[in-house]
């Protein structure tokens, strides 16, 4: 059933391919580094690093709310701390380690050398990364942002907000939305231009489609966050008024702005996870996925209602009923296309086999837990309930339902899958399987209780509360709670640790999967593939006939095949670029402009001149390198 | 699988000691979205723990390894299913068209109340962090303001005009209807009907800065007589000290910082920076819900609010021990 798209082939070709594609050594190549894989690896593990920051955090508060009337954090702190974990994990953990996926996996999953713009890719890492820098430095200098990671006016604005606190939030923001731009923008030319022949439209694995999803939703989403973040770093830094009730300014306004992206920023995040999913049910389930047409028609739908539904966040606001009933039927709609897709995965289940490996047990895990939090996001789609659940901790219980339930547990299984793909080496499957377990058990101990203190009147985003609330249980089982989950995932980072330090070899393909990252070694070679796969089949590792390769690429010199958008027939080859040191400048450069302009409006001046230098020097005509020159000659 | 699910609920359930307020209402509007809780709650139980079935049970029938051959796709079982997914789709349209029915007929009934004439219309201006109210009259004189708690007769509609002076806040009282968003710029109000006497405890639900956690409010559903008699008093200006101290702690008041933002009505003392103290004497507790008032709490509110409430507009004032000692007969004694 199985057989090797890549065929055995001349040394010759592969030296030369390494010689084109490898990364020189060193911190310059370190820094230069235009390669998919070792870009993605490094977002990875930046992403996590703030994953475990941003826990930290989370414990914090919990050890803070364990009893009433506790004083080991002050208000100032923990409006800092519950701020930073917000923000840390929406905007430098969940959406930046999707993207890492995505660059990581779409290249290999369509069967192709390297993602369309490779020097950009590398922008984007740099750029990310200064902006996690800036917001953890200045919460270390104690100038941690405490406006919430939603930032509503007035309390956000000049008068209630004095200091430098909010201008470092809005300004992290601008780095996240370039990094999520460029990355977006990456994975929709990559999955449209950069696919191998054979693979149409319809023959993508889902996982690819829900990338695709989701890049189209950064696209569509950024601007909004981007408009309301540098109106507001406007009204802070030269008084432009624009959410100023006092001045003719709105603070409505930025409700809206704010939650036009920030809805679409809940699908951003989960969308990809459904693709984990997607990905890793089928190889365990031994058997193709289930209604195919059914489960990307979902996605999209998914994509377009993400955008319908933001005024759910705003019903307790002074906005007309009927508006609001409008808002109430989106929301419950989106419940039909995730409904549709856990049918399908369900289905493919039922039909196909089950294989118990750890992978899988967080797909399942996630099945349950997406389910349970999908349906309290329908109780709150109805206006009188979420009058009452809303700002509570109803709805903190609901959205880490959905986004630890629905996002980090596909995340965390799809590391466990793909792991052996980049180390080369497989994750203990009897470590995997006790954090799985303790993760459960954990993550249900601390966030149901949250529903019932919800119901029982308790609001978010307080540093303390009263003995005489009747919270002190609810918030006590919290805390404990916590420390179980906690326990679960340093089980999880060691089986990780494990794995890379004492893993076994894992192989090609140590799973018996269907897609073409399985195709190559693990971890890829530099090139990806040998020579380029093509696909006549959705599963094509599972296909029985035989299928031709690519041949005819120049391998001395890094070129890729440029193929159709819907058939992904082959149309023209393109020089790719290599390593660049400009895209790193071109990162510091923005990075000085931004953050200059936290303090004085010339930083926008400065960063633009800075930026004109450094992308003249990445886009300057250079003349082919004398070995290029010679073999195309 | 679902033997953890059921240790996770057991211990969840046995945490709401007392019945928590959404669930316990004490007004019809309450009462209706508790209705519609109960029917969202039972319907979510009944699909989760039918997908959680169909999980394990797959899970349980269908095990194999992973050297299992790849499963080749049959037709006919591939349109069996087909149907069942299907008929679960539609199941879920019908049970969410059902829904939006269900909350419309209950948004419907939340705005049935907006129809009566109010009975008492109050303007509670929220502000960092606590809460102005004013009783408005058609007759000025009639007109009278106090700040944290309010009392509502029983039986009654009564109209809530939210408006804030500085950020969003949000007027949440639980046990009688869901929130109202105080914001800036925009008038907003709510109707409230509470239909058993009690005291329901309401707070800022929309995160304001430092002492958000320490923005209570407190609503007396009283019986009308009680009511009426309660503001009576309330519209009557302070009275007159009697006592030596008391009499001595006006002069305190009068002569220190307090007049600066405090009003004590028929006093010199207008300010309107801080609560009303005209019948402050009168109210359960301190600092917007943050410690009760005695003496004792008054006294430490009076040298010390910082530490009581740390970041809120009070500033710390120093007094001579005699001096305080007067003060807080003077203040206690605004009954």
């Amino acid at each position: 059933m199985r057989r090797a798209v890549d065929p055995p082939h001349d040394a010759v070709a592969r030296v030369e391919l390494e010689r084109a594609w490898s990364t020189p050594p060193g911190f310059l190549g370190w820094l230069t580094s235009a390669r998919h894989t070792s870009v993605a690896t490094r977002y990875i593990v930046t992403a996590f690093g703030f994953f475990v920051l941003g826990g930290v955090l989370a414990a914090l508060m919990r050890l803070q709310l364990a009893r009433p009337n506790l004083h080991l954090i002050g208000p100032d702190l923990y409006n800092q701390i519950f701020t930073m974990h917000g923000s840390t994990m929406m905007f430098l953990f969940a959406v930046p380690i999707m993207e890492a996926f995505a660059i990581y996996l779409v290249p290999l999953m369509i069967g192709t050398r390297n993602v369309a713009f490779p020097r950009m890719n590398n922008l984007g890492y740099w750029i990310y990364l200064i902006g996690g820098i800036l917001l953890w430095t200045a919460f270390l200098l104690n100038v941690g942002p405490d406006a919430g990671w939603f930032a509503y006016v007035p309390l956000s604005g000049p008068g209630y907000s004095p200091g430098k606190r909010v201008d470092i939030w809005a300004q992290m923001i601008t780095f996240t939305e370039i990094a999520a731009l460029v990355a977006a923008v990456e994975v929709v030319v990559t999955v449209f231009k950069l696919r191998c022949p054979g693979m149409a439209l319809n023959r993508m694995p889902i996982f690819v489609w829900s990338m695709l999803v989701m890049a189209f939703m950064v696209i569509f989403a950024m601007p909004a966050i981007m408009v309301s973040s540098t109106m507001l770093a406007m009204d802070r830094l030269v008084d432009t008024h624009f959410f100023n009730p006092a001045e003719g300014g709105d603070a409505l306004l930025w409700q809206h702005l704010f939650w036009f992206f920030g809805h679409p920023e809940v699908y951003i995040i989960f969308i990809p996870a459904t693709g984990f999913v997607s990905a890793i049910i089928p190889t365990f389930a031994r058997r193709p996925i289930f209604g195919y047409p059914a489960m990307v028609l979902s996605l999209i739908a998914t994509g377009f209602l993400g955008f319908g539904l933001w005024v759910h966040h705003m019903f307790a606001t002074p906005l007309p009923q009927l508006g609001a009933t409008f808002f109430t039927v989106s929301s419950m709609m989106i419940a039909i296309p995730s409904g549709i897709q856990v049918f399908c995965w369900l289905a493919t289940l039922r039909l196909g086999r089950v294989v118990f490996r750890a992978p899988l047990l967080y797909a399942l895990g996630f099945i349950a837990l997406f389910v349970a939090g999908g349906l309290t996001g329908v109780m709150q789609a109805s206006v009188p309930l979420d009058l009452q659940v809303h700002d509570s901790y109803f709805v903190v219980a609901h959205f880490h339902y959905v986004l630890i339930g629905g996002a980090v547990f596909p995340l965390l299984g799809a590391l466990l899958y793909w792991l052996p793909k980049i180390s080369g080496r497989m994750p203990n499957e009897r470590l995997g399987r006790w954090g799985f377990a303790v993760l459960f058990i954990g993550f249900n101990l601390t966030f149901f209780p949250m529903h019932v203190l919800g119901l029982g009147g308790m609001p978010r985003r307080v540093y303390t509360y009263a003995a005489d609330t009747g919270w002190a249980t609810g918030n006590l089982m919290t805390s404990l709670g916590a420390v179980v989950l906690t326990i679960g995932f340093v089980l999880f980072l060691a089986n990780v640790a494990w794995t890379l330090r004492w893993g076994p070899p894992a192989g090609d393909d140590p799973w018996s999967a269907s897609t073409l990252e399985w195709a190559t070694s693990s971890p890829p070679p530099s090139y990806n593939f040998a020579y380029l796969p093509t696909v006549d089949d959705r599963d094509p590792l599972w296909s029985p006939t035989e299928q031709p390769v690519v041949t005819g690429l120049r391998t001395d010199v890094r070129e890729i095949l440029i193929t159709d958008a819907i058939d992904a027939t082959p149309d023209h080859r393109q020089h790719l670029d290599g390593g660049s040191i400009w895209p790193f400048l071109t990162a510091v450069a923005a990075g000085i402009g931004v953050i200059t302009a936290i303090f004085t409006p010339w930083g926008v001046t400065i960063g633009a001149v800075l930026c004109a230098i450094t992308l003249t020097g990445w886009f300057w005509p250079r003349v082919p390198s004398g070995r290029e020159a010679r073999r195309s000659a | 699988m679902s033997r953890i699910a059921l240790a996770v609920v057991t211990p969840a359930l046995a945490a709401c000691s007392g019945r928590p307020p959404v669930l316990d209402p004490g007004g019809p509007q309450a009462a209706r979205i508790a209705s519609y809780w109960w029917l969202n709650f039972w319907i979510a139980v009944v699909v989760l723990a039918a997908v959680i079935a169909f999980l394990v049970d797959t899970v349980v029938r269908r095990r194999a390894t992973l050297t299992t051959a790849i499963v080749p796709v049959e037709p006919r079982a591939e349109r069996r299913v087909m149907i069942g997914v299907s008929v679960a789709v539609g199941l879920t349209a019908v049970t969410l068209l059902g829904l939006v029915i269900a909350d419309a007929t209950t948004g419907r009934g939340l705005r049935s109340l907006s129809g009566e004439e109010p009975a008492v219309t109050i303007e509670v201006t929220a502000q960092q962090w606590w809460w102005d109210a004013e009783y408005w009259d058609p007759v000025p004189s009639q007109r009278f303001r106090t700040a944290n708690e309010i009392h509502i007769p029983v039986g009654r509609a009564v109209l809530v005009k939210t408006k804030s002076l500085d950020v969003n806040h949000s007027f949440w009282v639980p046990g009688l209807h869901g929130k109202q968003d105080h914001i800036p710029g925009h008038n907003s109000s709510l109707t409230l009907k509470a239909d058993h006497p009690g005291r329901f405890a309401g707070r800022c639900a929309e995160f304001c800065g430092l002492q958000h956690a320490h923005m209570q409010l407190l609503v007396f559903a009283d019986p009308p007589e009680v009511f009426e008699a309660w503001r009576a008093a309330q519209r009557r200006p302070a009275a007159e000290p009697t006592s030596q101290p008391a009499l001595r702690g006006r002069d305190v008041f009068m002569s220190g910082p307090c007049v600066l933002c405090h009003t004590v009505l028929g006093t010199p003392a207008g300010a309107r920076l801080g609560p009303d103290l005209t019948h402050v004497g009168s109210r359960t507790m301190l600092a917007a819900g943050t410690v009760l008032n005695t003496p004792g709490h008054l006294g430490g509110w009076i040298t010390d609010p910082q530490s009581i409430k740390p970041g809120n507009r009070m500033p710390a004032s120093s007094f001579p021990a005699d001096d305080l000692q007067a003060l807080i007969v003077y203040v206690s004694g605004l009954k």
